[in-house]
């Protein structure tokens, strides 16, 4: 019987989310441990050992501690090829190649401009921060062209690497949910007509649905 | 010619993809790609690349965009070939795939902004945005911070050997170094010998030589 796996951060942490839906897929068990971004323990010198950032997520199985979210995630898929949703990093090195260039556009073209406004919409107002609308607009607009390149593509495929669900797919599930639920701005992704598709496909996954869950969880 | 790389000599993501190529001993035909008549717009390029970018990658049938895809595909295919770029233990590349996320997601964004402001800029004719580049500095040193910790444990950012945890920083490092910025690397014993020794490696000579003089 497999010993849990140890994520540390808050699920509301976009990339402690997007490890969270990862492990779920591959139904690898694990537990969660809270860092208290207020108290300041993601700087103490004992985290710093093992996200030297300040950061989160870090991650711990019994072979190895790492951090950076998309890293954590490529390592559950590649470790447990056999359990859960298959294919998500790819049988064959083609596949995979696919998998990488549009994990890579999401972590390139479509994190930062996403980020930014989840960020100035969602997260600054939470924190009585006064909000950038100079920044929010230009962010949009980034994010826009973007969008258009989707578009384009899930017309060609149900998902953005091939006709399966992937870790390219996954890694845009923190992101995007802030933006349609939180942050007033479905329309961005529900006016158009293919990525609302693939928006509606991906966030209905139970796995996800279990992260949004642990996310509107009341703190411990 | 079965690769082939579509890009622009000078942009790094072009760079970033060849060196591996090079370093790979691979055969390959670089196609440059005209921007001043915005051929990087046209409908025939933008079903290479559809974000309109360089570079574009082809090996036969199989197309690919996005630099870091490239280098990967390209590591693991022809692992055989040339210099060897990625671990083959599970957990050796876990720990340079973190790096190459440290890379992608924290060296890039704050080391890129300042190659536009102190390098590029002027070669265009434009003004630097000193606020910019002090901001962008700062963000650089914390990261060079870690990448100084790292060294000293480690003789290279994902491990024992070098890979393409080290390789993707090539062409950021080369511009930054032929600014006022080189002082930020320098400063950090480890990082900057660091910075040398990967600077130095033929394959990057190679592509360096194809800047005009």
């Amino acid at each position: 019987m497999a010993t849990p796996v140890t994520v540390y951060g808050p699920p509301l942490s976009t990339a402690v989310s997007r490890v969270l839906v990862c492990l779920l897929e591959k139904d690898v068990p694990f537990q969660l441990v809270p860092i208290s971004m207020a108290k300041g323990e993601h700087k103490k010198p004992d985290y710093l050992k093992i996200q030297p950032f300040g950061q989160v997520p870090a991650f711990q199985d019994d072979e190895i501690t790492l951090f950076e979210s998309r890293a954590i995630c490529r390592y559950i898929a590649e470790k447990n090829p056999s359990k859960g949703t298959m294919g998500l990093f790819g049988t064959n090195p083609l596949v995979k190649a696919s998998i990488d260039q549009w994990l890579e556009a999401e972590s390139q073209s479509f994190n930062p401009p996403s980020s930014i406004l989840a960020f100035q919409l969602v997260f600054a107002p939470r924190m009585k921060l006064k909000q950038d609308e100079a920044l929010i607009k230009q962010n949009e607009a980034k994010l826009v062209k973007v969008l258009d390149v989707y578009e384009n593509r899930l017309g060609e495929s149900r998902y953005l690497a091939g006709d399966e669900f992937t870790l390219a797919d996954l890694s845009h599930l923190p992101n995007t949910q802030y933006l349609v639920e939180k942050a007033n701005r479905a329309e961005l992704f529900t006016s158009r007509k293919n990525v609302g598709r693939w928006w509606d496909e991906i966030s209905s996954r139970p796995s996800w649905k279990k992260v949004v869950e642990m996310q509107n969880a009341p703190p411990q | 010619m079965a690769l082939k790389l579509h890009g622009l000599v000078g942009s790094n993501a072009t760079f970033r993809s060849m060196v591996a190529l090079i370093e790979k001993d691979l055969d390959f035909e670089f196609v440059p790609v005209d921007f001043a008549s915005r051929e990087h717009k046209t409908p025939q390029f933008l079903a290479r690349n559809p974000f309109g970018q360089v570079p574009a990658f082809e090996d036969g049938d199989l197309k690919l965009f996005e630099s870091r895809a490239i280098t990967k595909y390209v590591a693991e295919v022809y692992a055989n070939k040339g210099t060897n770029l990625t671990f083959s233990d599970p957990k050796k590349l876990a720990i340079q795939t973190v790096w190459m996320e440290v890379e992608g997601q924290k060296f890039d964004p704050a080391s890129a902004k300042l190659v536009w402001e102190l390098a590029l800029k002027p070669i265009f004719g434009q003004k630097t945005d000193d606020a910019v580049v002090a901001e962008f500095e700062g963000k650089l040193a914390q990261v060079l911070d870690v990448y100084e910790n790292r060294l000293t444990e480690s003789k290279y950012l994902g491990g024992d050997i070098f890979t393409l945890a080290d390789l993707h920083h090539l062409p950021n490092i080369h511009y930054l170094m032929g600014t006022k910025v080189k002082s930020l690397f320098h400063a950090r014993p480890h990082v900057g010998a660091w910075c040398d020794d990967i600077l130095s490696r033929p394959a990057w000579l190679k592509v360096v030589d194809l800047l005009p003089k």
